[in-house]
């Protein structure tokens, strides 16, 4: 039961597909600000906006504590907003647990960094597939049968009646991509959900969730610091700094001409797999300074 | 010198790594040469940790090895073996000739001691410096592993540096005792990209040194191809491929290998995708 998909199954181009970027946003997030603590408090998101279309994959990258994670979870409802709205096919998103979250916020699904928390280790996998038709069918969309959501994410659709521990932790993460799926969301959060992989896996994972997220016509936020992957599945990009968006756009754009001083030295810093013995560049000190520059020209960038 | 020393630090022959039950690692060879950096690459479960851990006889205690480890001595064509070597023999060597550094630097740190204490208990236990020496040198060694402000991260704690810091300092605390082999297992996985490129500038400056030959554990192929001098890949406890950098990611012999490469965009192997247009 070999993880390592080979060369023909995720070496395709992943983006091969348009962006439906002309069509209604499925998600639109306006002025997001979370704070944390208070005196002084802590303002991990500064003022953030964003549109995910159908079937469209937007990708948040940025450092470690830059709000990634803040921001994805104030998105889905999970964390508090100081200031902003959410929308989700045109309704509020309000702020709620995530277990009480009401039918229609299910539409919206989040696949967390670590399966293990996220997946229940008594319960079948199956069952907890059929957590995500259930709630489906709650919003009145169509139903689905777990052992096919298991094929789909290259598993062995025998393996229903199984419990988490008996799967690696890719094959776990792909179970938890099953039961978000499940559940037909239009809009699909993830939270750095390949960053507790190994590297082989980790490609494939995300060129799998790239793939069935854009045939559901579901949209996707995709949080990583892997920018290689990102590179491979986004067809937008957002370059985050200390909660605030410096740099986005069309993801090729901004890999061939970065305009934002910190996306520069983020791509610099990129390790090439091509055997020259490169040293990527590290960035001194003195140059954050330069991060925190609004580069008005750098946001929005289209194609061209 | 003697001109019949090893050009080998640390010599890797037949190492078998066994529970009762299940061999971890099939027989394995790697030498890894004086003032290199020997890349070892592998999905995960395929050893590698185990690897490093047999070298210094640190595996967990239903494992066993078997096969042959020699630690080259720093001069002289003298080396000690280590597989099956005694406490006291180990204990020589742990910290002082081997070092290890971790994925997660708080592994190596100890939360409640200041980062000079860590560094100067570690001299002045193994090498017997006095109070004002081991202080001095735990300062240079700061200022190698470009820690700003070296002489006031003495006094500081391990949390009140970032996690790039953290590594730093706990490759300050493996470089103490000037040991002749640093293992380094992942040691810029949880980093962020831009802090990780420090990190492997350092490692190469310190191999580059000449006295320090590097052993780095890292799934991260573009890793691997920044700062590997050699680079070996295991798979199931095997290694399927082993060669210079630069033929093994140009010209991988093993399939295995060129799957691991063609899945990753940017290596020369990756497919023609939409890179290519
Ligand atoms: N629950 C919390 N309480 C207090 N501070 C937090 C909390 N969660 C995150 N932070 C802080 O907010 C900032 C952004 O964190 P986070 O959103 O987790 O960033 P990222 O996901 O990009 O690493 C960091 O400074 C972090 O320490
Ligand atoms: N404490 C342990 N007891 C038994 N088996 C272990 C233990 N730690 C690791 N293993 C097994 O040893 C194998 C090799 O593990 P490891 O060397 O950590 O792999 P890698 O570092 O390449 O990811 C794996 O199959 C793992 O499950
Ligand atoms: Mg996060
Ligand atoms: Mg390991």
């Amino acid at each position: 039961m070999s993880e390592h998909v080979t060369s023909e199954s995720v070496s395709q181009p992943e983006r091969e597909r348009e962006p439906l970027s002309g069509g209604r946003p499925v998600l639109e997030a306006e002025g997001i600000v979370v704070e944390y603590g208070r005196r002084p408090a802590l303002r991990a998101v500064d003022g953030v906006g964003l549109a995910v279309a159908a079937g469209e994959v937007v990708a948040l990258v940025g450092e470690s504590g830059c709000g990634k994670s803040s921001l994805a979870r104030a998105i889905v409802g999970i964390e508090k907003r100081k200031a902003g709205v959410v929308r989700l096919n045109g309704d509020d998103v309000p702020t709620l647990g995530l277990r009480r979250r009401s039918a229609a916020m299910t539409g919206m699904q989040m696949v967390f960094q670590d399966p293990n928390s996220s997946l229940n280790p008594r319960r079948r996998v199956g069952d907890q597939i059929g957590d995500g038709v259930r709630a489906a069918l709650a919003r009145g969309d169509r139903g689905s049968d777990p052992a096919d959501w298991l094929r789909r994410v290259g598993l062995d659709p025998a393996m229903v009646s199984r419990f988490p521990h008996e799967f690696s932790g890719g094959q776990k993460q792909r179970i938890a991509i099953a039961r978000a799926l499940a559940a037909r969301p239009g809009m699909l959060v993830a939270d750095e959900p390949i960053s507790a992989l190994d590297a082989s896996t980790q490609t494939s994972v995300a060129a799998l969730m790239r793939s069935l997220s854009v045939e559901a016509g579901a949209g996707m936020l995709f949080i990583s610091h892997d920018l290689s992957v990102v590179r491979r599945i986004a067809d937008r990009v957002l370059v985050m700094y200390q909660g605030r968006v410096v740099e986005s756009g069309v993801t090729e754009t901004v890999w061939q001409n970065p305009l934002h001083p910190y996306t520069r030295a983020l791509l610099a810093a990129i390790p090439l797999p091509d055997g020259a013995g490169r040293l990527p560049v590290a960035p001194a000190e003195t140059d954050r300074a330069a991060w925190l520059d609004d580069v008005p020209a750098a946001l929005e960038r289209t194609t061209v | 010198m003697s001109s019949s020393i090893d050009p080998a630090a640390l010599t890797i022959e037949g190492l078998r790594i066994a529970t009762r039950s299940h061999t971890i690692v099939g027989g394995i060879d790697l030498a890894l040469k004086r003032g290199g950096i020997h890349g070892l690459a592998g999905e995960s479960g395929s050893g590698k940790t185990m690897t490093a851990l047999a070298v210094l006889g640190l595996l967990p205690g239903s494992m066993t090895a078997s096969g042959s480890i020699r630690l080259a001595d720093a001069e002289g064509p003298a080396s000690t073996e280590l597989v099956g070597a005694s406490r006291g023999v180990l204990q020589g060597v742990r910290g002082r000739r081997v070092a290890m550094v971790f994925q997660d630097p708080s592994t190596s740190l100890h939360p409640q001691l200041p980062v000079g204490r860590q560094l100067t208990d570690h001299m002045r236990h193994h090498l017997g410096l006095g109070k004002a020496e081991a202080r001095q040198k735990a300062e240079a060694l700061l200022d190698r592993v470009r820690v700003p402000d070296a002489r006031g991260a003495l006094s500081k704690y391990p949390h009140q540096f970032s996690g790039g810091q953290r590594q730093r300092i706990a490759i300050a605390v493996a470089l103490a005792c000037d040991p002749t082999v640093l293992l380094a297992d992942e040691p810029t996985t949880a980093l962020d990209v831009t802090v990780q490129a420090g990190v492997l500038q350092l490692l190469r400056e310190l191999a580059d040194g000449g006295d320090l030959s590097i052993l780095l554990v890292t799934h991260d192929l573009g890793v691997m191809s920044a700062v590997a001098d050699e680079v070996t890949v295991m798979r199931q406890g095997l290694v399927v491929e082993s060669a210079p950098r630069e033929q093994l990611f140009t010209s991988p012999q093993d399939d295995y290998t060129r799957s691991l490469l063609a899945a990753l965009p940017g290596s020369s192997f990756e497919q023609t995708g939409e890179e290519a247009r």
